[in-house]
């Protein structure tokens, strides 16, 4: 990897984290935290479902929430400002450059969620007391959310390559919307004969799969995660993530920066 | 081996929401800057000088043409790291200081990090910014992110560097502190192509400039000769209340300042005057003769509707 690219990342985590918007996202997901707990507290029997669902749950929205704004103002927000100029009449190529600031916003992401979870297993062992065997799958549940984070912020980049920022924030979210749902739509196009049902399976299977990246239910429930469903999830987030970095890349390299 | 050399470069966008139509930035411009030559490229706002800068830099990609810098294709990435580009009203980084920015540019210019330090520390102290280097650049004032953007230009000893618009919005200080850093530039040898269109400074610091308008290249002169063509006419000064009678006949416009007249009179007349001058025992304070303003010639390039616009002096 080019150390130019270890720079921009370095740089752009270093943004990030200097914002003040950053941290009122990040305070409110640890407050939902706080707040699943105090749900937890007066549902009887079910606390560490209760905890586990809508801490993780906050932990997702909030966590696609900075990656779509932050991911959507990447590279448009350095070419209405100008910093890029200054950026690119240096020995920087312009795929480093958007692959450099995929990696800064991944990495903002993936320190972030570090201490959402944190929060969450502070509520977790609040109401628990000591950690269980049954808690493993929500560690694989927050691994899933950075998965999702990883697709979210190369669909923002993507977005953002060729739209408005406003724009590329609606087909993100979009996006995120209808691959949480691609299972009932992979379901719905099995019901629809022809043209239609065959339209729907292919929208299905081209929108990204959220919903296999989202087991908070399993989680919660202490269900197990398979080690297959782990390997399957990481090498199709990495995928699609790299199918969609090497369009914003593609649709970049020709980009008259005016 | 030239330093700059364009070759038909052009630029044209494609307007309009439906039907789509080219509309030409810059015409195909060809241009020849030499090697430790400090050349100014004038023209009104809108004329090109930024689109042509952008092409050298492969911000925006040409329509046709090409240019070769420092005897590399425009396109090969080995030129970015022998140039320095200050862009227009330039905008950085909200969160970073200065010192962490020119570090950071340091880095990837290739700089290596144990001259890289020093080299940031003494950018900062030759642009006067010692004192505020750890400060976040969001705090910074106009003049101050200027001065950012001549250091982050020069930070890694380029052999060539681009300025557009350089004393853009700096007040009178500012502006003496560009043309010095430019003067010193010129005195290490460096390649200067900046963009302007305050003609004062061009014709302090250029050796040669070039007039643009409306994206097409009216003139290349070195503003030594622009500036020492005779007008066909001399400019005397002397000590005296009012215009002698005689002088008017001569053909001179004259006017009284103070207990000193300006007059301006064909060259032909120049013995004429001044024996005039002396037989009226009017003392004499200087005689040269009228020569041709970078201004006078700017005017002149520029086609009539732009001249009473663009201009500042």
């Amino acid at each position: 990897m080019s150390s130019r690219i270890g720079y921009i990342a370095f740089n752009t985590f270093r943004e990030a984290v200097r914002d003040r918007v950053l941290y009122n996202l990040i305070a409110f997901a640890l407050l939902l935290s706080a707040t699943a707990l105090l749900v937890g507290q007066v549902s009887i029997d079910i606390e560490r479902l209760v905890v586990v669902n809508l801490g993780l749950t906050a932990v997702s929205l909030f966590g696609v929430l900075i990656a779509i704004f932050i991911g959507i103002g990447l590279v448009s927000k350095e070419i209405d400002k100008r910093t890029l100029y200054t950026v690119l009449s240096r020995p920087v190529r312009r795929w480093e450059f958007v692959v450099g600031k995929f990696f800064g916003l991944t990495g903002t992401l993936v320190v972030n969620t570090f201490f959402m979870a944190v929060g969450v297993f502070v509520a977790l062992l609040s109401v628990a007391h000591r950690f269980e065997k049954m808690d493993v799958p929500v560690l694989a549940a927050v691994y899933f959310i950075v998965l999702q984070f990883f697709v979210v912020c190369a669909l923002a980049l993507l977005f953002s390559s060729f739209s408005t920022p406003l724009m590329a924030a609606v087909f993100t979210f979009a996006l995120f919307v209808i691959g949480n749902l691609s299972q009932d739509l992979r379901g719905f196009a099995k019901t629809v004969p022809g043209v239609s049902g065959w339209l729907a399976n292919a929208i299905a299977y081209l929108v990204p799969d959220f919903s296999a990246l989202n087991v908070i239910g399993q989680a919660a429930h202490g269900d197990p995660i398979p080690g297959r469903l782990i390997l399957f999830n990481t090498v199709y987030a990495l995928l699609y993530s790299a199918v969609a970095i090497s369009g914003a890349v593609l649709i970049f390299q020709r980009r008259n920066l005016k | 081996m030239s330093a700059i050399e364009i070759i038909d470069l052009e630029k044209s966008y494609l307007v309009g929401f439906w039907r789509k139509r080219p509309k030409l930035a810059l015409r195909p411009l060809r241009l020849t800057i030499e090697e430790g030559e400090v050349f100014g490229f004038l023209g009104p706002n809108g004329a090109g000088k930024t689109t042509t800068l952008k092409l050298l830099m492969g911000l925006v990609f040409p329509t046709g043409g090409t240019a070769r810098i420092l005897g590399m294709d425009m396109d090969d990435p080995r030129v970015k790291s022998q140039i320095g580009f200050l862009p227009e009203q330039p905008y950085f980084y909200d969160h970073l200081s200065a010192r962490e920015l020119l570090n950071y540019y340091g880095q990837l210019s290739g700089m290596p990090a144990r001259s890289r330090s020093a080299r940031v520390e003494e950018m900062l102290k030759r642009v006067g910014l010692s004192d505020a280097a750890g400060v976040e650049l969001r705090k910074f004032s106009k003049g101050m992110l200027q001065r950012v953007g001549l250091a982050q230009a020069v930070l890694h000893d380029p052999k060539l560097v681009f300025l557009d618009e350089p004393m853009s919005g700096l007040d009178p200080m500012g502006r003496r502190e560009v043309r010095d850093l430019i003067q010193q530039l010129r005195s290490e040898g460096k390649t200067v192509f900046f963009s302007t269109h305050i003609l004062s400074d061009a014709e302090a610091l250029c050796d040669r400039v070039g007039v643009i308008q409306n994206g097409e290249l009216r003139g290349v002169g070195a503003v030594a000769e622009l500036t020492s063509q005779s007008q066909g006419k001399i400019e005397i000064i002397f000590h005296a209340q009012k215009v002698p009678a005689g002088l008017t006949a001569l053909g001179a416009e004259a006017r009284v300042s103070g207990d000193m007249v300006n007059a301006v009179l064909p060259d032909a007349q120049q013995d004429a005057a001044l024996d005039l001058l002396r037989r009226e025992h009017i003392r004499l304070i200087s005689l040269a003769p009228v020569r041709r303003s970078l201004e006078e010639y700017y005017l002149q390039k520029l086609q009539p509707a732009e001249n009473r616009k663009g201009a500042v002096v």
